[in-house]
């Protein structure tokens, strides 16, 4: 297997709307960028992985429009896994060079939750059509009953989980590409109105249309194209029961541990804690973070939930987490997880908008499909884990 | 300002629920719950299936669960998103007495005004039993809803 490094991340800004912009548009707006951000053109790519998730756009099949803004002519195929999508697109296109077949593959997402005009009725219908879609369930819902068991089992607050909103709201001032970019208060997430119960419409994301796309190259080519490149370390993904009321206990993401483990053991990490120093989680309600976090191994479970009111996870603290403002704050579904991995490539690059300290290594995730799947990639500054 | 172009989609479909499924709408019609149990991990699953997804193996042995069981979580939804339901609504998970997981399914029965009184009736662990339709129809909205069983 070759080393694989990202070169270029790219983004547009994100927004409720982009009407200045068509689908292929924005797809040429982020392709354009991280072209320019690794310093090569289109005729230095091999093949383009493409990745979105029908049908938030009301287009089917968005891959033909945006294709024309990705490598006309070249090898392209698109990948689609929910909420999951972004981040693997980016492992399929770590794929392509990993396997040698290519040398230089971009990844690029495109997505216009904003063009929804309700993006809940869409996520509905990715629910089990025979069983479980009159229910009206959609994305905040299932996370909503994660925060009620979460809370009544480990005792978890309204206020506690207010401060993931207040620390990623905070992150975000400094994000350039960020959609909401709005200082909030403990008390401003606890008077907003309530959307699914317990969680408030303050600890829920945002619709964003958008493009973000990551340039992946061969460790030579890598080499030759930047200093500071970002080297995949590992990745890890993995697909969980199809019915929500299948998994035991809905207060631990067991799934996500295992995905973990995977990438921990492909990596050489023995304590994430130490040696992970930032992550950019998929995290479009309070709770997940605290979920994420726990099942990450970054907190014992159940104690997760005081992580941000305790400053650990503000970008100064000792576990950042989502410096970039995160999904609360910018949330174009499809596009989100590799929006993570762009974000997590920044920071080892040490050119992240809001860069933490000495970032070596930076954890990218994503979830999807009702709580069904994840995706994980880890990238460092450096072509081996350093301790 | 550029020019903006409505558009919507309403494209009909059929959905096959398949024969395990169908057992299971047929059996409602009586007010009966079955589920299947998975003869290598002996999981009782429902709502019940044709193949048990983590070992790999069909399930054909049916078993009638209880319409009574436990809370496992709730939401209360208070905001009105188009072709979903009415807010205020309450969704949980019931695991169901005899199944080994959890359904996804209305909970009523309480007064939804106030979402944390509502989670203290409705909280993890709470006894609840289905309120049926008079006539069901062997549809899955044959149950209206779960209600807290009065101990």
């Amino acid at each position: 297997m070759k080393r694989v490094a990202v070169v270029g991340v790219g983004q547009t800004k994100f927004r409720t709307r982009r009407d200045d912009k068509t689908h292929p548009e924005l797809t040429r707006e982020a392709v354009s960028r991280a072209l320019e951000h690794a310093g090569i053109t289109m005729d230095d790519v091999d093949a383009f992985v493409f990745g979105t998730m029908d049908p938030f756009d009301g287009i089917n099949c968005p891959d033909r429009w945006s294709s024309t803004a990705a490598g006309f002519g070249k090898p392209f195929m698109k990948i689609s896994t929910g909420g999951t999508t972004g981040l693997t697109t980016g492992i399929a296109a770590y794929q392509h060079v990993a396997s040698g077949l290519f040398d230089v593959v971009v990844a690029v997402c495109t997505q216009r939750v904003g063009e929804n005009v309700d993006a809940q009725p869409v996520l509905n219908t990715a629910v089990d059509p025979i069983y479980e879609r009159y229910s009206g369930v959609g994305a905040i819902s299932v996370a909503a009953i994660q925060a009620t068991v979460h809370m009544q089992k480990y005792g978890t607050t309204e206020e506690q989980m207010a401060w993931v909103s207040v620390k990623d709201h905070e992150n975000a001032l400094k994000n350039p590409y960020a959609h909401i970019q709005k200082r909030l208060s403990v008390e401003d997430v606890l008077s907003s109105p309530v959307v699914s119960s317990p969680l408030k419409l303050y600890e829920c994301c945002p619709r964003s249309d958008g493009s973000v796309a990551v340039v992946f190259a061969s460790g030579e080519k890598a080499e030759e194209i930047r200093d500071n490149p970002a080297w995949i370390l590992a990745e890890s993904s993995i697909s969980d029961s199809y019915f929500v009321g299948d998994r035991p206990d809905l207060a631990v993401w067991d799934s996500l541990t295992i995905a973990g483990r995977r990438l921990y053991r492909l990596a050489g990490i023995d304590d994430p804690k130490k040696d992970i120093d930032v992550a950019e989680l998929y995290s479009p309600f309070t709770i997940q973070e605290i979920l994420e976090l726990e099942a990450l191994g970054f907190a014992e479970k159940g104690e997760g939930a005081g992580l941000a009111e305790e400053g650990v996870t503000f970008v100064d603290g000792d576990m950042p987490t989502n410096p970039s403002g995160g999904v609360l704050c910018t949330n174009p579904i499809g596009a989100t997880g590799l929006v993570r991995l762009g974000e997590a490539s920044l920071q080892v690059m040490g050119e992240a908008s809001n860069q933490v300290d000495g970032a070596e290594v930076a954890l990218a995730h994503a979830w999807g499909g009702t709580l069904q799947f994840h995706a994980l990639m880890l990238v460092s500054s450096h072509k081996k884990l350093r301790r | 300002m550029v020019l903006r172009i409505e558009a919507k989609w309403e494209i009909p479909y059929v959905h096959s629920a398949g024969e395990h499924a169908t057992k299971f709408f047929e059996a409602l019609k009586e007010k009966k719950i079955l589920g299947v149990k998975c003869p290598k991990c002996k999981r009782v699953l429902v709502p019940p299936r044709a193949f048990c997804e983590r070992c790999h193996v069909d399930t054909d042995e049916w078993v009638e669960v209880k319409d009574e069981g436990v809370v496992e979580t709730v939401t209360i939804n208070y905001a009105r998103f188009t072709g979903l339901p009415d807010p205020p609504y309450a969704v949980g998970i019931v695991k169901l007495d005899g199944a080994d997981t959890g359904m996804l399914a209305y909970l009523g029965g309480v007064d939804l005004s106030d979402w944390k009184k509502a989670h203290e009736k409705l909280k993890v662990g709470t006894r609840v039993k289905a309120v049926w339709k008079d006539k069901p129809e062997g549809r899955i909205t044959d149950i209206l809803y779960f209600k807290p069983v009065e101990e």
